[in-house]
């Protein structure tokens, strides 16, 4: 019987028939396309992208050079220095984060004790030389700076779950 | 022995031990905080409690000793419940910054806080906060975070001799503080900041520099006394961090004086010499090595066929490796010529035909402690060598009888059974006293009292310290001390200036032939002489006369880690060589004990290990036997044969006592402990720490004879060298003696260390 069947639809193109019916019924469907980058897609508050280093309100940087993020980073992206500042206190003098290297886990977010290191929405950045994407703390606090507002809101989000 | 159960493991230990050493005898680990092994015992943080059987409460095991029959448990419910809480407690008032503190990653208190502690805190009140005391540039504070362990505390008491820190207030007040207004300063301070098991004492120069798990460690052997202290340097990308105690019970304990502790940030001085650099036309520039070693061997070459290999010397640091010294030596001898001393600071070489081996410690580190009797005879004994103090103190404690001849009177934290302290001149013949009272002689003073003093006991030593070294008349001294132990049966022994002065010895590193002694060549340097690690100004008998005498040199080659102002006025080629960090090497220690140790970072710029250097050196100078591929080669060479067959204090010929005059004041030249050797010198913290050391001291008879008063400035002069210091009174002091203390750039520019001194006012 089967073989009856397969005889016909093979020179009747039923397989065929069956493909233009999804693609004619796309035709007519609301389109999902992104015109990216006018238009973008929704994002979780978690999403790991490029990394950013937060400052206070009062302007005061967030990080204390406790390296946990250095020492627990997979892929040994993050390289910190660190000194005593002249009012004491203990602060980086070196934060670089190699992004050609970084492999996105999150880890150095996870382990920060002061929600210094954060990985933001941004995932379209680029550089045109390769030093471009070693990250400096400069580069990282004006990531920061620029991008406070939603990166406050995502952690306000996930706070609850954490 | 008492058979004991421990958690289900029966156990033999010997009576009279506590349940805590027990369990670590056989591996059970019992949280403690307050407990250490070379402290006594506390029991004050209560985290050892352990359940035993019948006892209606928890014990702590640090306290319990062990009985007959006793059934211990460590993990218990009941037990662990206690440890629990015991850990809860601990946490309600500690700051748990542990992200900025640097003891994060070694600290006694996070760790157990994993085992023990709870996820989150149930204490909702305010935490209370201690303020932070400054306690010198060493250690830096943060009394927040202590658990009032009282470590520290009895530490002070028990080793150090000192207690600089105490324990004011009870309960929730209670602080542990300093005496008010007063930096720590002993010269084992830093010691605190290991036994501190949380981060409250911290050391200084190391503050927020690196954490613990990213360095790396490398074994090494500390090189600023003779102990030969084994230490853990410890590293990162090539710089040297911090240095601490690498445990050795025969050597030092668990223990490490300041000096070899903090003097590692002298490795990292600004004027480390990077590049070979040479001297033409007055105008120092920096070369290659190719050319600095052209230049300096066809110099040496010519200088050589000019006048003979008689002109052609050279001198080496006692810090220097056996390796070095012994290529140094065989580079002389090659050239022909014998010339070649280590002993910068020694100015009496009249016994050494007399000496048949290496002077050495006469008995192993750890038999110091167990001493009964000892007479020391000049010697700073707590700046020179703080360990040995540290075991003197405990053989004092249990009893020893420790006599003191000496021109200084510091304290040295033990209690003295006998003393005299007399000027330099006077020293000779108040030894000479003592071994007329032991020969039957009946003399009045201190003298007597020292002699009675070791008459008794069995073990028995007469130790020769630094002063007694540089003294001028140290044969003399070598002679007396030696009669004196022969009459008491006590042991004869020098305490070894410097880390290699045994290996110095052992290697051949002196004149054997006739040659130029150090006194002499840095009386009237030969024509041609090499340094090896040498500072003139600091490291020599009478840095006045070493520095005119090699400026009169016609060519000095330094081989140096440092481009040291004096060298850039004396030498002609400076060749940068590496520190004991950099390189690798033996030193042998003061009781003959042959340690080797490994680089543990990479030489700074284009500075190069002096062994191979000094290979080079030989190879280009066309010396036979200088291919050597290791530094273990050289050793091997240098050290054939037992070493403990080739120490010996013992002089074939007695040398009589000399009638000695002297002017009218004498100089007490000790060598400040902080500017022994090239690195300490350069060590920041410690040079802010023990900043006040360079004044001239004298009593107060003195002082007012001469018209002056404390504080003032006044000029010390040495021959043609003077220098303003201030004055300062010491009533310790004998009559007729100025101290001022040697190796600092302040008296670099003074004569002889117990010369006569010339006082006036600024």
């Amino acid at each position: 019987m089967d073989r009856i069947k397969d005889f016909f639809s093979t020179f009747l193109l039923i397989e065929l028939l069956k493909g233009m019916a999804v693609t004619g019924r796309y035709m007519f469907a609301r389109k999902i396309t992104i015109q990216f980058p006018e238009e973008r897609t929704p994002m979780s508050p978690r999403f790991r992208g490029l990394h950013a280093l937060r400052r206070y309100p009062n302007g005061e940087e967030r990080c204390i050079a406790c390296k946990l993020c250095e020492t627990i980073c997979p892929a040994l992206a993050i390289n910190i220095e660190l000194a005593q500042r002249d009012d004491g206190s203990r602060r980086t003098t070196r934060y670089d984060i190699d992004l050609t290297k970084c492999i996105f886990c999150g880890f150095c977010e996870e382990s920060c004790p002061v929600d210094a290191i954060v990985e933001t929405r941004i995932f379209d950045y680029h550089g045109e030389s390769r030093g471009d994407l070693l990250y400096t703390k400069d580069k990282l606090l004006a990531v920061g700076d620029k991008n406070e507002e939603q990166i406050a809101k995502d952690k306000a989000a996930d706070a609850r779950y954490r | 022995m008492a058979n004991i159960e421990m958690d289900g493991k029966a156990l033999s230990v010997p009576d009279g031990s506590t349940v805590i050493d027990a369990a670590d005898a056989a591996g059970i680990y019992i949280p403690r905080f307050c407990y250490h092994k070379k402290l006594s015992v506390a029991a004050n943080c209560r985290m050892c409690l352990v359940e035993v059987e019948k006892a209606p409460k928890l014990l702590p095991a640090c306290a319990t000793p062990v009985m007959e029959g006793m059934k211990v448990q460590t993990r218990s419910p009941k037990a662990l419940a206690a440890q629990k809480a015991v850990m809860e407690f601990m946490l309600i008032n500690h700051p748990l910054d542990c992200p900025i503190c640097d003891q994060g990653g070694e600290c006694q208190l996070q760790d157990l806080a994993v085992g023990y502690g709870k996820g989150g805190s149930r204490y909702q009140e305010e935490k209370r906060v201690v303020l932070n005391k400054n306690i010198g540039p060493l250690i830096s504070t943060d009394m927040t975070r202590c658990i009032h362990c009282t470590r520290c505390v009895r530490f002070g008491q028990e080793i150090g001799g000192i207690m600089e820190m105490g324990q004011i207030g009870r309960g929730e007040h209670s602080e542990i503080t300093p005496f008010l207004g007063h930096a720590v300063s002993s010269e084992l301070s830093g010691n605190m900041i290991d036994l501190c098991p949380v981060g409250a004492l911290t050391s200084k120069p190391f503050r927020y520099k690196a954490r613990s798990w990213e360095l790396k460690h490398t074994a090494s052997v500390a090189p600023h006394d003779s102990l030969g202290s084994n230490i853990e340097i410890h590293s990162k990308n090539g710089t040297v961090l911090r240095v601490v105690p690498r445990e050795n019970e025969e050597i030092n304990q668990c223990w490490l004086s300041d000096r070899d502790r903090f003097a590692y940030e002298g490795l990292a001085a600004k004027d480390r010499l990077r590049r070979p650099m040479i001297k033409q036309n007055d105008v120092w520039r920096e070369c290659d090595w190719q050319y600095a070693l052209d230049f300096a061997v066809h110099a040496l070459q010519a200088l050589k066929e000019k006048h003979g290999a008689q002109q052609v010397g050279a001198l080496a640091t006692p810090q220097a490796t056996v390796e070095e010294l012994f290529l140094l030596q065989k580079v002389m001898r090659g050239m022909g010529s014998d010339n070649v001393d280590f002993r910068l600071r020694q100015s009496d070489f009249s016994a050494d035909a007399g000496l048949q081996g290496a002077p050495w410690l006469g008995m192993a580190v750890a038999e110091v402690s167990k001493l009964d009797s000892v007479l020391l005879v000049g010697t700073n004994l707590r700046a020179d060598h703080p360990l040995l103090a540290l075991r003197l103190r405990q053989a004092a404690k249990h009893g020893a009888r420790v006599s003191l001849l000496n021109p200084l009177d510091d304290d040295l934290f033990m209690p003295l059974a006998a003393k005299a302290i007399v000027s330099p001149a006077a020293m000779a013949e108040t030894l000479d006293q003592v071994r007329r009272v032991l020969a039957g002689e009946t003399v009045s003073g201190d003298a007597q009292k020292i002699a009675a003093n070791l008459q008794q006991g069995e073990s028995k030593a007469v130790l020769l310290g630094n002063l007694a070294q540089h003294h001028p008349q140290f044969s003399e001294l070598h002679s007396l001390a030696q009669q004196i132990a022969a009459a008491c049966g006590a042991k004869l022994g020098f305490l070894g200036e410097s880390a290699n002065s045994v290996g110095g010895y052992l290697a051949g590193a002196l004149p054997a032939a006739g040659g130029l002694n150090a006194g002499a060549m840095l009386n009237n340097a030969p024509k041609a002489t090499i340094l090896l690690g040498v500072e003139p100004e600091g490291d020599t008998y009478n840095p006045a006369q070493a520095m005119a005498a090699l400026r009169s040199a016609d060519l000095v080659v330094a081989l140096s880690a440092y481009k040291s102002p004096t060298l850039l006025k004396s030498a002609d080629v400076l060749l940068p060589i590496a520190p004991f960090s950099e390189t690798s090497g033996t030193f042998v220690s003061t009781e003959g004990r042959v340690q080797s140790f490994a680089a543990a970072v990479k030489p700074l710029g284009e500075a190069r290990p002096a062994w191979k250097v000094l290979r080079v050196l030989g190879n280009l100078l066309a010396l036979d036997g200088f291919d050597y591929d290791s530094s273990e080669q050289v050793r091997d060479v240098a050290l054939t044969g037992a070493v403990s067959v080739k120490l010996n204090n013992t002089l074939k010929t007695l040398k009589p006592l000399s009638k000695v005059t002297h002017g009218a004041l004498q100089r007490v030249g000790d060598v400040s402990a902080y500017h022994a050797d090239a690195i300490v010198r350069r060590a920041t913290s410690l040079q802010t720490s023990h900043a006040a050391a360079n004044n001239a001291r004298m009593n107060g008879a003195l002082l007012s004879s001469l018209g002056l008063c404390e504080g003032v400035l006044i000029k010390v002069s040495q021959g043609e060298g003077s220098a303003e210091l201030k004055a300062a009174r010491d009533d310790k002091l004998p009559d007729a003696c100025v101290r001022v203390a040697a190796g600092s750039a302040a008296t670099a520019t003074l004569g002889g260390l117990f010369d006569e001194i010339k006082v006036e006012r600024a």
